[in-house]
C-alpha cells in the first residue's frame, strides 16, 4: 500500500492548568502551533492522521469526535484556514491544495472559545437552542402530510450540529453578536419549524428582535461551508427574511393586523 | 483528600443516546428531578449513525401487518432467545412510539396517502420500518433532543461516569469526571438508568463511534446485576470495506432493501444458496421472482412475490459473504459487491443520500453508476444487562437499563430496525418506571466518604504513573485480538486463548500511562475506558466458550449447527462472584404461553432448522 509522509501543523495549548475556555484568537497565550511527522495511506482522512498523531507522539491530544462518517458534526476544525469536518477531509484532496513542502495546519474553530488544542466550547449552541419554540401541531397522533410538503423541511432536518456555519459566519466571528444573532444553524432550525405544515405558532417576531436575522447581509459563507449540503442562506434565511419583511413592513398586511385579522 | 462536586438527583440517566434521552423526558414529565449525563455531546450520541430506520407495525405501507407478526417477526430472527415478554411489549408498544416523535417535531417520510412511510428490511414479513431517508437516527436524536431541552432537565455533557455506588445492596449514586474542566462529580440519585449503548470498540473492524467502549455493560457488572447473552453479536453484514481508513463503516440494511443485489467475484448472486430451511418459504428461488418482489414494492403495490434472499437476517447474510470469502469467491478487497445501480439514478440519490454521500466522499465511488464493496462489521451486541420485562430494572434494586445496553429483546440476533423502536419503547418504561421508584422514597442513600476517595484515586491512578504504554496502543491490540479469535466465527482453542490474552492486556493497562493533564485529554480517557473493554470482552469471549453451538450471532467453527436440545432455550447469565472473579451459569426465560406460542411457526420450536 502507499505510504506518504506529511507534517501536520497543530494548535496546541500549553500543558499544565489553564483558565477554562480562553479565545482562541489570543493564540500565543494560550498555546502555539506544534508540527508532527506522521506517514498518512491511502484513502485516509485529517481525523485519521490526528488519530495516529494520538497514538505515536501525543496521546493527550485534544480532539473531539464520534462517527467519523459525516453524520454527527463533532470533529470541527479549520484545516488549512478552512472550516470543515476532519473526518470528511480526504488527505489527497489536501495535499493537493497544500503547496509543496508546506505543512497542512489544523487549528480549532476560531468563532467558539477555546477548551484545550481542537476542542471549543459551544455550549453557546445549546443555550440557543433553548430559545426555539418546539413545534405545535394538532393533538392527535397520526399526522398527515405530503412528501412535498415533508421534502420542504426535511433539508433543514439534515443539519449535523457542527456549527461551521455559525464558526465562518462574520457576524458571529468577527463582531462576537452571540447574544443578539441567532446564526444561521439557527435560522435553518427556525425554518424548519416555520415551514411545518402542521404547525400554528409565529416565530416571526421573535425571529426579527431577539434573533436579529437582520444582522445576515447574505454572503452566503454559511452554505459554503455546509458538511450536509443545507442551502442555508437561499432556502432558509431568505424565506425568514421574506416573512420579516411581510409581517412588519407590508403596508396590506400591517392594515390587516390592525383590523384584527391574522396573516 | 480529592475535591468533588456533589449534585442530588431523584434520577440520575447514563447516556444520551435514543434510549437516555427518551428515559429522561420521561422521567422528567413524571415530575422529578433529572440529570442526564453524557460521555459526548448532547445530539452526538451513536444513535445518531443509525440510518435505515425504526420498526414498528403502523400497518401504512401494508395493512396485514400487526403487532402479532412484528411480535413473530423479532422471535424468529432471534432464534427464541428472546426474553417473549420485552417482544410483545415492543411490538404493541413501537407504533406510538413512532407517532409520538412526530408530535415533537420529527418529519418521517410520507406515503402517497400521508402518513408515515415504511421500508422493507431483513427479517420483517412487511415493509415495516419508519425511515427518513437513510438518516433516520439523526431526525430522532434531534427530535429527542429538541423535546428534551424544554422539560427542564439538567444535562451534564462531556461527563464520563465511572463508577456506581450502593447503598445497603441498593443504587445510591455515581462517579464521573468532567472532560471540559477536568474535575471530579458526584450524583447522589434514587434511581440511576443506564443507556450506554454497546461494546463494539472492541473489535477493530466496527461500526461504531468512540463512544462504545461497554462502559455501562461494565459499570453494572461491576456492581454486582446480572449480564445476559454476551455472547451474542450482531456483524452487520455490509460495512465498508475499502479503503482501509473508513473500514467498518455501516451501508444500510436499507441498501437491500430498495433492491441492492450481493454478488461475488464471479457474478454470482450467491445470497440463493444461503437460504435456511426456516425461511425457505418466505423467500424467493429465482432472481426473477426476487427481481419482481422489488418491482411491486417500488411501484408501492402489495408483494404477491416471495422477497430477495439478501433480506435474510444480518447473521444469515453475515456469514454467507464470509464463507464466500473462505471459498476464494471475495470482492477484489475482501468482500462482496452490493449494487444499487441498476435503479435511476436519482431514485438511489433519493433514498439513499448518506450512502451515495459516503461512497462519493470517502471511497470515491458513485453508487449510481458502481457496486460497493462490503463486509461484516461488529455491529452490536445482543447481550447486556438483565432487566424486568416491564420496568427494565436490573437484579439491582435501583438500577435500570435499556436499549443496546440492556438484553432481553432481540435474542440470539437483532433484526434490523428493531433497535431506534426499542430505544423509544424501553427508554420510556425505563424512565417511567425509575421515577415511580424514587418518588416513592424520602431520601438519597448514603454515600461513603471513603468509597468516593477511593473511586477518585482509582480514576487518578493512570495520570500519576510514568513511562508505561501509551493506552492507544493497548486499545489497539485488544481490537486486533478480539477480531482475530472472538470475531464472527469462533473456536474453543481460539476462545481460550482470547481468555489469556485478555488477563495478559489487563496486567498491562493497569500499568499504562497516557501523560498529559486532566483537562480534555484523550489519553487518560482511553486508560479509564480500558478496563470496561477488557471486562465485556472477557464476558463475550467466557460465553462464546460455554456455548458449544452455532445461533444467530454466535457461530462455533468446532459446532456449526444449533443444537436445540441443549442450547435452544437457555440463555448464559454471568455474575461476579464474591471473590470478584467471572461466573457463568444457564437459564430459561418463562415459558410462552399458549396465545403467544400459536403466532410462532410450530417447525422452527420442535423440528430441527
Amino acid at each position: 500500500m502507499m505510504k506518504k509522509q506529511v507534517t501536520f501543523r497543530v494548535f496546541r495549548s500549553h500543558t499544565g492548568e489553564r483558565p477554562y475556555a480562553s479565545h482562541p484568537r489570543t493564540e500565543s497565550s494560550v498555546g502555539k502551533m506544534s508540527d508532527y511527522e506522521v506517514e498518512y495511506d491511502e484513502g485516509m482522512v485529517v481525523l485519521d492522521v490526528i488519530h495516529r498523531i494520538q497514538a505515536e507522539h501525543a496521546p493527550d491530544l485534544a480532539c473531539r469526535w464520534n462517527c467519523k462518517a459525516g453524520k454527527c458534526g463533532s470533529c470541527s476544525a479549520e484545516v488549512n484556514g478552512k472550516s470543515r469536518l476532519m473526518c470528511m477531509t480526504r488527505m489527497s484532496d489536501i495535499m493537493e491544495e497544500t503547496p509543496e513542502n508546506e505543512p497542512v495546519t489544523v487549528r480549532p474553530m476560531q468563532g467558539f472559545p477555546l477548551i484545550r488544542d481542537l476542542v471549543t466550547d459551544v455550549s453557546w449552541a445549546y443555550e440557543m437552542n433553548k430559545k426555539m419554540v418546539p413545534v405545535n401541531g394538532p393533538d392527535k397522533l397520526d399526522w398527515e402530510f405530503n412528501q412535498n410538503e415533508a421534502d420542504r423541511i426535511q433539508e433543514f432536518r439534515q443539519c449535523i450540529e457542527c456549527m461551521l456555519c455559525v464558526n465562518t459566519c462574520h457576524v458571529i466571528r468577527e463582531h462576537e453578536k452571540f447574544d443578539d444573532f441567532a446564526g444561521p444553524r439557527f435560522f435553518v432550525r427556525m425554518a424548519g419549524l416555520e415551514m411545518h405544515p402542521l404547525d400554528t405558532e409565529s416565530r416571526i417576531p421573535q425571529i426579527k428582535e431577539d434573533f436579529g436575522i437582520g444582522y445576515c447581509n447574505i454572503t452566503r459563507c454559511c452554505t459554503e461551508v455546509c458538511p450536509a449540503g443545507i442551502n442555508i442562506t437561499d432556502n432558509a434565511i431568505i424565506p425568514l427574511k421574506e416573512r420579516v419583511v411581510t409581517e412588519y413592513y407590508d403596508p396590506i398586511a400591517m392594515i390587516a393586523r390592525k383590523i384584527g385579522i391574522k396573516r | 483528600m480529592y475535591d468533588y462536586e456533589c449534585h442530588e438527583h431523584d434520577v440520575v440517566v447514563i447516556g444520551a443516546g435514543g434510549a437516555g434521552l427518551r428515559a429522561a423526558i420521561e422521567a422528567s414529565s413524571m415530575g422529578v428531578s433529572v440529570a442526564l449525563v453524557c460521555k459526548s455531546m448532547l445530539g452526538k450520541a451513536h444513535t445518531v449513525m443509525a440510518e435505515g430506520g425504526a420498526a414498528a407495525a403502523l400497518a401504512n405501507k401494508d395493512s396485514r401487518d400487526s403487532w402479532k407478526t412484528h411480535f413473530r417477526d423479532t422471535m424468529k430472527g432471534g432464534k427464541y432467545l428472546n426474553d417473549w415478554r420485552m417482544a410483545r411489549i415492543h411490538a404493541q408498544e413501537a407504533p406510538d412510539r413512532i407517532r409520538e416523535l412526530e408530535t415533537w417535531g420529527a418529519v418521517f417520510d410520507r406515503t402517497r396517502e400521508g402518513r408515515i412511510n415504511q421500508r422493507n428490511f431483513g427479517g420483517h414479513t412487511y415493509p415495516r420500518l419508519a425511515h427518513i431517508g437513510d438518516a433516520t437516527g439523526l431526525e430522532i436524536i434531534r427530535t429527542l433532543q429538541e423535546k428534551g431541552v424544554h422539560m427542564g432537565m439538567d444535562v451534564f455533557m462531556e461527563f464520563t461516569v465511572c463508577r456506581l455506588f450502593t447503598s445497603s445492596g441498593r443504587i445510591s449514586g455515581c462517579l464521573a469526571y468532567d472532560r471540559q474542566r477536568g474535575r471530579a462529580h458526584v450524583f447522589k440519585a434514587k434511581t440511576i438508568v443506564l443507556a450506554t449503548g454497546g461494546i463494539t470498540r472492541c473489535w477493530s473492524v466496527c461500526s461504531g463511534s468512540w463512544e462504545y467502549t461497554g462502559d455501562g455493560h461494565a459499570l453494572a457488572y461491576w456492581t454486582g446485576a446480572e449480564m445476559g447473552d454476551m455472547e451474542f453479536v450482531q456483524f452487520h453484514p455490509t460495512g465498508m470495506i475499502w479503503p482501509p481508513s473508513v473500514r467498518g463503516i455501516l451501508v444500510t440494511e436499507g441498501v437491500r432493501g430498495e433492491g441492492g443485489m450481493l454478488r461475488n467475484s464471479e457474478g454470482d448472486r450467491f445470497m440463493f444458496n444461503y437460504v435456511p430451511e426456516m425461511f425457505r418459504k418466505e423467500f424467493a428461488d429465482t432472481e426473477e421472482e426476487a427481481l419482481a418482489w422489488v418491482e411491486e414494492v417500488i411501484s408501492d403495490k402489495q408483494a404477491t412475490n416471495r422477497r430477495p434472499p439478501e433480506l435474510l437476517t444480518r447473521d444469515v447474510v453475515a456469514k454467507a459473504i464470509n464463507s464466500e470469502k473462505a471459498a476464494g469467491r471475495a470482492s477484489e478487497h475482501g468482500g462482496a459487491y452490493l449494487n444499487i445501480s441498476w435503479r435511476p439514478a436519482d431514485q438511489v440519490r433519493k433514498k439513499l443520500p448518506g450512502m451515495y454521500h459516503q461512497f462519493k466522499e470517502l471511497a470515491g465511488v458513485d453508487i449510481t453508476k458502481q457496486a460497493m464493496e462490503v463486509g461484516p462489521t461488529a455491529h452490536y451486541v445482543m447481550g447486556g444487562v438483565k432487566v424486568d420485562p416491564e420496568s427494565q430494572e436490573s437484579t439491582v434494586p435501583g438500577l435500570y437499563a435499556a436499549g443496546e445496553s440492556a438484553t432481553g429483546l432481540h435474542g440470539a440476533n437483532r433484526l434490523g430496525g428493531n433497535s431506534l423502536s426499542d430505544l423509544v419503547t424501553f427508554g420510556r418504561r425505563a424512565g417511567l418506571y425509575a421515577s415511580k421508584a424514587a418518588s416513592a422514597m424520602d431520601t438519597w442513600g448514603e454515600i461513603e466518604e471513603d468509597e468516593i476517595q477511593n473511586g477518585i484515586d482509582h480514576m487518578m491512578a493512570p495520570l500519576n504513573r510514568e513511562g508505561g504504554e501509551n493506552p492507544a496502543a493497548i486499545v489497539h491490540d485488544l481490537r486486533e485480538m478480539m477480531q482475530e479469535k472472538v470475531g464472527i466465527i469462533r473456536t474453543r482453542e481460539q476462545l481460550v486463548e482470547a481468555l489469556d490474552d485478555l488477563e495478559a492486556l489487563r496486567v498491562r493497562s493497569q500499568s499504562c500511562s497516557p501523560g498529559g493533564g486532566v483537562i480534555y485529554n484523550p489519553g487518560w480517557h482511553q486508560a479509564l475506558e480500558l478496563e470496561a473493554m477488557i471486562d465485556v470482552s472477557q464476558m463475550c469471549a467466557l460465553a462464546a466458550l460455554e456455548r458449544e453451538e452455532s445461533r444467530g450471532g454466535h457461530t462455533r467453527d468446532d459446532f456449526p449447527t444449533p443444537d436445540h436440545d441443549s442450547w435452544g432455550k437457555v440463555n448464559s447469565v454471568i455474575t461476579k462472584d464474591s471473590d470478584g472473579n467471572m461466573k457463568i451459569e444457564h437459564r430459561s426465560y418463562p415459558p410462552i404461553p399458549d396465545e403467544l406460542k400459536q403466532l410462532l411457526d410450530s417447525d422452527d420450536l420442535d423440528g430441527d432448522s
